[in-house]
């Protein structure tokens, strides 16, 4: 509760800063301290102080697997804030409103990943939608970025209207918005109940960016300002599949065996469309565009599979995915050329910035002693020990194939040829020290995965 | 103690290497501290050979059921000091070897050290895959950095290549794992699951692909002439003399003992392979102008005849891979240094382009010869007694109605490695000198010395394997009790 109260307050404040406040790096700095506040206030939730005592009715339940996954949703975005608040800066005039915004954002991926019942997944997901469109159409004079926005909005409405139908369907079927008590009863799949469960997969699918439903995911992402695009290619995603996971566990945990296959065939589309298509972009940002639907792949093994490992391995996924993607955007932002080509000699103009992206891509890429390979490794697990979609994880075990392709070809670029002089980078010893830090943390995590996980279930370290 | 020290030296100094400012000290310091690997690995072998500083088991990682157990088993001290005598001999080799960035090159050489240690004293399946593939890191990049003109996409193939063998194989361990009485990736629990046929059959193929393609047998092979050509000598050195040994190690260790049934009833199929591979691979190195070429098909059907051996399940055969892993190691090492030696003087590796060497540089000549011989299995080179081991195994196989086969084409193999070496020895070292050759000098200090240890090695072991054969022979035993070693 302490997060949701909170990160509202706080992106209220954000947004009298703008007012009264005219330094930008004093926006930036009260931003910064009111995610750091958060993030304490969260830990705090997760070892039983809870400031606000409100009566929800039963309609949010804080267990410590949400916990644990606001928390790591906050650090990622502190991270992010620290590496690229002054990018952030240099997007507009209305400094204090997107950071306004991104609590908003906050906001909503602490509902969902509380919701109890149907009413409040579908307020999060609008609490987290809103900011998002704005923050897309944000660089107000670039054409790209007005298309995407309303195309953003216009699909995004639509996928909400459909979550909407499922939610009526659902309550007509069961009679009931509360999670447990659509689980109760038989585990029959009628005909309302099963269209209503449809309506939800495909708009929970759209939300994640899971093919066939990820058409938006590339121009959005594309034309969005790229420190947004980072924003909502990590936090925001990690956060729609907890909701996901926490929808269809919650809901329809019995019928599992009714919709996996759906589900296994979605997944399936989305490992195959992401890495293939990566395969053939030219530009950095686009190839993590469709990366990141290719990651939504791997996480969407979890749903098919929904077992404990499966759980455990969501939060570790995300944990991994969202710090390895917000470094790499962290540096793509730096740079003026978002083809490959942009980075051909970085290795040798800023070895610490290529360096650290190195260990990012590799994380990406799942190659061992890095977060990335611990949390494909507890996905193919996970599928592995669910038993029923083999020819899943070998589709899988494809798709981490062909994604090393265009994930190399950025270090190949980096190191293996020759740039011309350019200029240096602009950038900042804390900026070169977070990403340092950033990598170190994601090599622990990939040597030691259990400092996380361990948190699932003894709170609070 | 021993082998996380093994480990730890070689990764902790190469993390280091990274960072020293001077190329020059960056080389002492590695070559110190493949020193001091080697000391280590004799440690171990001699003075500290009992039970409890050979083996350490450590928690590592609770929540899945891996622990960081390593441990040496006569087959790991055995792989163990062949990757400590390598890396100093290929540094010594490759003394003069100038590198742009040279302190990242030698840290990657430390780094790919580490994973190769990794590998050999693993115990534990998720440790070992991990140390499989960071094996492959720094050898993906020194590759990519410092080789030939088409690196970059060689490499790459190789990169996924063996990329996609693992991921197959990390299936399997996953798959196996869950099967396991006490869901634990430790080696002792991987052998005590029992799998029905159809369940190992598959498996089997996860396994015997990864491992196939690091070896390489026809047909995962494709990548490796390409890599080998394209790489820095050094690089190649370790790829041949070293790496390609993870894959027969790994059919020792982690496929023959843990699925049985599977191995014996595809053990034909796999023999198949290899004998064909064998064939294959002896054709093409007959036809090659570029030694570089040469050298790596020989590898090729050498490491054909190592898994076909493997297939036989005897005493004998086993035994025999076991030391030709060894001597292979030696050997191919001191074909690639005099290689390297020929290509650094004249620029060229085309055979047809050399000749009359042995007038202008008979050390060179001697040397290349003996170690020559000792490829195709001479007697007293320490390759025959191995190969000879090899073919008794496969001819006295009571696992396969087809060891008669076997061992014929296995017979016609080593002729055809007789021709191509000869022949490349004729042309490169006798007739004429021409224009390019006539001004040839003979070898360096530093280039002697690594030869004569090395020739030393192939003569010492070519008269007394001894040590070596009681060093291996309880692994040999061990593994034999879990296999299938009679045709029902």
């Amino acid at each position: 509760m302490n997060a949701i109260v909170f990160s509202a307050i706080w992106g209220v404040v954000m947004m009298f800063t703008g007012l009264f406040v005219k330094n930008n790096r004093i926006v930036r700095l009260t931003a910064i301290a009111g995610l750091a506040l958060l993030l304490l206030l969260n830990i705090l939730d997760m070892r039983g102080m809870h400031l606000f005592d409100v009566d929800v009715n039963g309609m949010l339940s804080f267990e410590t697997f949400g916990l644990v996954f606001n928390s790591i949703a906050f650090s990622c975005t502190l991270i992010y804030f620290i590496l690229s608040g002054r990018d952030i800066e240099q997007v507009g005039l209305h400094v204090a409103e997107y950071f306004a915004l991104h609590f908003f954002v906050l906001c909503g991926v602490s509902i969902v990943s509380s919701f109890n019942t149907l009413l409040m997944l579908f307020l999060g997901i609008e609490i987290i939608s809103i900011p998002l469109y704005i923050l897309t159409g944000s660089d107000k004079r670039n054409l790209k970025s007005n298309e995407a926005s309303l195309k953003y909005f216009l699909m995004g409405s639509f996928s909400t209207g459909l979550m909407l139908m499922g939610i009526a369907l659902i309550y007509g079927a069961k009679g009931s918005f509360v999670m447990e008590a659509i689980a109760l009863g038989s585990s029959d799949l009628t005909p309302m109940l099963s269209a209503g469960l449809l309506l939800l997969l495909f708009s929970m699918a759209f939300k994640v960016s899971a093919a066939p439903f990820h058409f938006w995911t590339p121009d959005v992402y594309d034309g969005a300002p790229t420190v947004f695009t980072s924003f909502m290619a990590t936090i925001v995603k990690a956060a729609a599949f907890i909701a996901f996971l926490r929808l269809f566990e919650g809901c329809f945990g019995d019928m599992q065996p009714q919709w996996q296959l759906p589900v296994a065939i979605i997944t399936a589309a989305t490992l195959l469309i992401g890495n293939i298509t990566a395969v053939f972009q030219q530009s950095v940002k686009r190839m993590l565009a469709y990366s990141s639907i290719a990651q939504a792949g791997f996480m969407m093994l979890a749903l098919v599979s929904l077992n404990g490992r499966a759980k455990e391995g969501l939060v570790f996924y995300a944990a991994a995915y969202s710090l390895a993607t917000i470094g790499v955007f962290a540096v793509l932002i730096k740079m003026k050329d978002y083809t490959f080509e942009g980075f051909n000699g970085l290795g040798k103009r800023e070895p610490v910035l290529a360096a650290t992206n190195t260990v990012f891509l590799l994380s990406l890429a799942g190659i061992p002693a890095t977060a990335g390979f611990m949390a494909k490794f507890y996905m193919l697990s996970a599928t592995i020990a669910n038993g029923h979609v083999f020819w899943l994880v070998l589709l899988a075990i494809g798709c981490a194939a062909i994604s090393v392709y265009y994930y190399f070809r950025v270090i190949q670029a980096m190191y293996f040829k020759e740039g011309e002089e350019e200029h240096a980078i602009a950038t900042t010893p804390v900026f070169k020290a977070l990403l340092v830090v950033v990598a170190v943390l994601l090599i622990v995590l990939g040597l030691f995965p259990q400092w996380l996980i361990d948190n699932l279930y003894n709170p609070g370290f | 103690m021993i082998p996380v020290l093994l480990i730890l030296v070689p990764l902790v100094s190469g993390l280091f290497t990274f960072f020293i400012k001077r190329d020059s000290v960056a080389k002492w310091w590695t070559l110190l501290t493949s020193l001091a690997v080697l000391v280590i690995s004799l440690a171990g072998l001699t003075l500290f050979n009992e039970a409890s500083s050979l083996q350490t088991n450590v928690e590592w990682l609770p929540v899945l059921g891996s622990r960081f157990q390593v441990s040496l088993d006569g087959m790991g001290q055995l792989l163990c000091l062949l990757t400590a005598i390598a890396f100093p001999v290929i540094l010594g080799a490759t003394y003069h070897a100038s590198y742009p960035k040279a302190r990242s090159f030698y840290a990657l050489m430390l780094l790919s050290q580490a994973g190769l240690m990794g590998v050999f004293v693993a115990m534990d399946a998720l440790l070992f895959y991990f140390f499989w593939e960071l094996a492959l890191i720094p050898a993906y990049f020194l590759c990519s950095i410092w080789g030939g003109e088409k690196r970059i996409a060689v490499t790459f193939k190789f990169f996924i290549y063996t990329f996609i063998g693992s991921l197959l194989m990390l299936i399997g361990i996953i798959y196996i794992y869950y099967r396991t009485p006490d869901l634990s990736f430790a080696i002792d629990s991987f052998y005590k699951v029992r799998l029905s046929l159809n369940e190992q059959s598959w498996l089997f193929w996860a396994f015997f692909i990864a491992f196939a393609i690091k070896m390489p047998l026809f047909p995962f092979h494709t990548w490796q002439p390409d890599t080998y050509e394209q790489a820095p000598t050094a690089t190649t050195m370790v790829l041949s003399g070293v790496m390609v040994k993870m894959g027969v190690f790994g059919i020792l260790r982690w496929l023959a003992p843990v699925l049985p049934e599977g191995f014996w009833s595809w053990g034909d199929a796999a023999a198949f392979l290899c004998m064909f591979g064998m064939i294959y691979a002896s054709i093409l190195a007959i036809q090659q102008d570029d030694l570089k070429r040469l050298v790596a098909y020989s590898s090729i059907a050498h490491m054909g005849l190592m898994c076909l051996a493997i297939f036989s399940t005897t005493d004998t055969g086993l035994q025999g891979v076991m030391i030709q892993m060894f001597s292979h190691g030696i050997n191919i090492i001191g074909l690639w240094i005099v290689v390297e030696i020929i290509e650094r003087r004249f620029h060229t590796r085309k055979i047809s382009e050399l000749g009359g060497l042995a007038q202008k540089a008979p050390a060179l000549a001697i040397m290349l010869v003996t170690v020559a011989l000792a490829n195709v299995a001479l007697p007293l080179t320490n390759a025959f007694i191995g190969e000879f081991l090899m073919f008794t195994g496969v001819f006295t196989s009571n696992v396969s109605q087809y060891n008669y086969i076997y061992t014929a084409v296995a017979g016609i193999s080593i002729i055809l490695s007789a021709v191509y070496t000869l022949n490349m020895i004729q042309k490169v070292f006798y007739g004429n000198t021409n224009t390019l050759t006539a001004t040839a000098t003979d070898l360096r200090f530093n280039e002697k010395l690594v030869l004569i240890i090395l020739v030393g090695l192939i003569l010492v072991f070519g008269v007394y394997p001894q040590p070596m054969l009681e060093l291996t022979q309880s692994t040999v035993g061990e593994l034999l009790k879990r296999m299938v070693t009679k045709h029902p």
